[in-house]
């Protein structure tokens, strides 16, 4: 019989908690290195891309460093390209986490951004900038509230796809805010471009001190948070994610499947309806035509990248906000089209996705007793 | 690598300096040594066969211009995108001309920069400047209605059913402008002629523009044209018709080898290569500049086999006239509804202001505006 001292003993503990730490470090970095592989990857295949075209990858990606985080400049360029993205993102991140793929952001944003311009109208002659933009901020988180809300309510007691029906809610959100715009609350001072009544300079959201970048940034950090608090720490995230990850299993236990969709699409709209507030409180200063860029559809991509996760969002925002920051720079430097970045942009999103199904297959990750 | 490094150095110091909110508001500008950079930003493609073709064309001609650089971006939306997208250009190329050719560009992203940066120099494709707006900001447009007027003149002498068929996107002022002068073109040579309008109701809706276009050659129209951002659906629908047409904004005259007369063109060329010299010259450049075929800013696209010798000889002739100042509005003329809008012998001028407020059709259109 061996006789195994005491300090042996210790030493084999302190060994294998190492080991353990080593082992549940190694496990949890999947989800930092695997997105990071995947955005190499898809750099490498663009970069054959460039250099079928005759174009040095090098110059590119210096390009996308100078154009979209290079320089103070750049940054600001960046941050205020990356605020909308934010919002629109969460609109998708939310249900996604109940397993409903809601792709009609963008039609939340619209109205969301025709609601607060609208409710500001009668109120633009005497209300202070302090009551006039919460009370439009509620109307745009109203407006987009229930629209992808009626998404998650069609989706629950009808049965329809709330895949298409959002991005069918789209269509039809733009056809209210042209029907208004270039009818009954059309400001006849402008008559070559059909707009609401501008809500003045004195009442626009201003830009963060020492940059020009406008608050929504902030907010959408914020709502980011707690969203993240709202999803990771509470019975509802907790109500919300069982749902998704099996709805028989949800409705057997007794969870109110069908009210949990409905409010997370109602969260979800608001989000972008806020995105569609502060595109016309912090930019427009008026709901037109202006307010379809896309943002919605761009959130989509954020989303998925951002793997659902509303923390994550926030860098991956930033990330894409600085793709399409740089892409001016790349067309003037390169004389590549303006499709360049969003050729980038699928890349990265195919790999990505390419990626996800290497999750849990992968033995570097695993600790030993799971092989 | 060492390219890398550098970069990968200065990307840490200033997102640092970013993410503390210690950066100023924008950095010195680089001024170029020598010589002019303009940036032009397009709100499409720049080969639309429209609008945003028309500007390309001049930043092309513009960029023959020695000691002139050119940079150029296409496909910007009207939204902060363009603000930093000129921004850009300013602080990152050194541009001291923009030209902003989007008209949901001049407010407020136009104004707003016109006032950051007060020593450049920034001109908006459409007439909203006013004495209130910054003095470096300014306008700059064409009178596109002359040359509808010189279509419609060739047009009219095209045609064999007397109808002319104009698909237009919104009923504002401009377009219903030149669809009326498009009419007294064709009248003026074809008093039978009338125009059938088609609103799509979209600046850009190619599908909704097809449909317009089979649906007025189905009407009977034998001479189509349009007032749209992309001309090129209209045109090449009727050439597959085997009818004839007449072009709006750029050339589309190889869209239509068989059916294409002339086209109504603007040259903006003109305008650009007039401030770049203005500006190599010391001078300050117009806060408004506009005009037609008297001072070259419109223009016919060559004529395409579909012009015949007569519609040649006529459509000459008028622009000859319209050159020399006479007007194309002369009495009598007739709103849609019947009411008088010029009495016999009345006449306004190309450029009465009046006629900027176009809000109403002409008798002999065919169509209404709502």
């Amino acid at each position: 019989m061996v006789d195994v001292t005491k300090a042996d003993r210790m030493a084999v503990g302190q060994g294998s908690a190492l080991a353990d730490t080593l082992d549940r470090f190694r496990r949890s970095s999947e989800f930092v290195i695997m997105p990071i592989l995947a955005l190499i990857v898809s750099g490498l295949l663009f970069s054959i891309f460039l250099l079928a075209l005759g174009k040095s990858p090098a110059d590119f990606f210096s390009l996308v460093w100078r154009g979209g985080f290079g320089t103070s400049f750049s940054w600001q360029n960046t941050l205020v390209r990356s605020s909308p993205l934010i919002f629109t993102a969460l609109c998708v991140a939310i249900p996604a986490r109940l397993g409903l793929v809601i792709i009609g952001g963008e039609g939340a944003l619209v109205l969301g951004g025709f609601a607060a311009a609208a409710i500001a109208i009668p109120m633009i002659p005497w209300a202070p900038s302090f009551l006039l933009l919460p009370v439009m901020a509620l109307a745009a988180i109203i407006a987009g509230g229930i629209w992808i809300g009626l998404v998650g309510a069609l989706r629950h007691y009808r049965g329809v796809n709330e895949t298409i029906a959002s991005l069918l809610l789209f269509y039809i959100a733009v056809s209210i805010l042209n029907f208004f715009v270039e009818g009954a609350l059309r400001d006849p001072s402008d008559p070559n471009k059909p707009s609401t009544m501008p809500i003045g300079r004195d009442n626009m959201i201003g830009a963060i001190p020492g940059t020009d970048v406008h608050w929504g940034l902030v907010f959408g950090i914020v709502l980011a948070t707690l969203l993240y608090l709202l999803m990771n720490r509470t019975t509802f995230g907790f109500a919300a994610r069982i749902t998704g990850g099996n709805l028989r299993a949800a409705q057997a236990q007794g969870l109110p499947v069908g009210k949990l969709m409905v409010i997370s699409c109602a969260i979800a709209g608001a989000c972008a309806g806020l995105a569609g507030f502060f595109e016309v409180a912090a930019i427009h200063g008026k709901a037109n035509a202006s307010l379809i860029a896309g943002y919605g559809f761009t959130g989509i991509l954020v989303s998925f990248l951002a793997r659902h996760n509303p923390l994550v969002i926030v860098p991956v925002a930033i990330f894409l906000g600085g793709i399409a920051a740089s892409g001016g720079l790349i067309q003037r430097r390169m004389d590549l089209p303006d499709a360049t970045v969003l050729v980038l942009q699928g890349l990265i999103f195919v790999v990505l996705l390419v990626s996800e199904t290497f999750y849990g297959r992968l033995p570097f990750f695993r600790s030993k007793g799971d092989l | 690598m060492s390219k890398f490094e550098l970069n990968r150095r200065s990307l840490l110091k200033s997102s640092a300096a970013g993410l503390l909110g210690l950066s100023a508001a924008g950095l010195p500008r680089l001024a170029s040594a020598a010589g002019l950079t303009a940036g032009i930003v397009y709100v499409g493609p720049r080969d639309d066969f429209g609008w945003n073709q028309a500007h390309a064309v001049a930043a092309a001609a513009l960029k023959e211009v020695p000691g002139v650089t050119v940079v150029e971006e296409e496909n910007v939306p009207e939204t902060i995108a363009v603000q930093k997208s000129m921004e850009s250009m300013i602080n990152l190329d050194g541009a001291e001309l923009i030209f902003a050719t989007s008209f949901g560009y001049y407010k407020p992203f136009v104004l707003d920069l016109a006032a950051k940066y007060p020593d450049v120099q920034f001109r908006h494709a459409a007439p909203l400047w006013t004495d209130a707006d910054p003095k470096n900001a300014g306008s700059y447009f064409g009178y596109l209605d002359q040359a509808h007027y010189i279509d419609g003149v060739a047009a009219g002498l095209s045609t064999t059913t007397n109808k002319l068929g104009f698909v237009a996107a919104k009923p504002i002022g401009t377009v219903l402008r030149n669809i009326n002068s498009f009419l007294l073109g064709a009248k003026k040579v074809n008093p039978d002629a009338t125009v059938q309008v088609i609103f799509t109701g979209e600046w850009s809706m190619p599908v909704r523009e097809a449909e317009a276009a089979n649906a007025l050659v189905d009407a009977g129209c034998d001479v189509l044209t349009c007032h749209v951002d992309g001309p090129k659906v209209v045109i090449e629908t009727a050439e597959s018709r085997g009818i004839k047409c007449c072009g709006h904004n750029a050339s589309q005259a190889p869209l239509a080898p068989k059916g294409f007369i002339t086209g109504a063109e603007y040259k903006w060329a003109t305008i650009y290569k007039m401030f770049a010299n203005d500006l190599a010259e010391g001078k300050t450049l117009p806060n408004f500049t506009g005009g037609g075929f008297d001072v070259d800013f419109v223009q016919s696209t060559p004529y395409g086999a579909g012009a015949s010798e007569a519609a040649i000889a006529a459509a000459d002739a008028a622009r000859a006239d319209v050159k020399a100042g006479k007007p194309i509005f002369t009495g009598p003329i007739n709103k849609q509804d019947g009411t008088p809008l010029l009495a016999a012998g009345a006449s306004l001028d190309n450029y009465d202001p009046s006629l900027d407020q176009t809000d109403y059709l002409i008798e002999g259109v065919v169509g209404s505006i709502t």
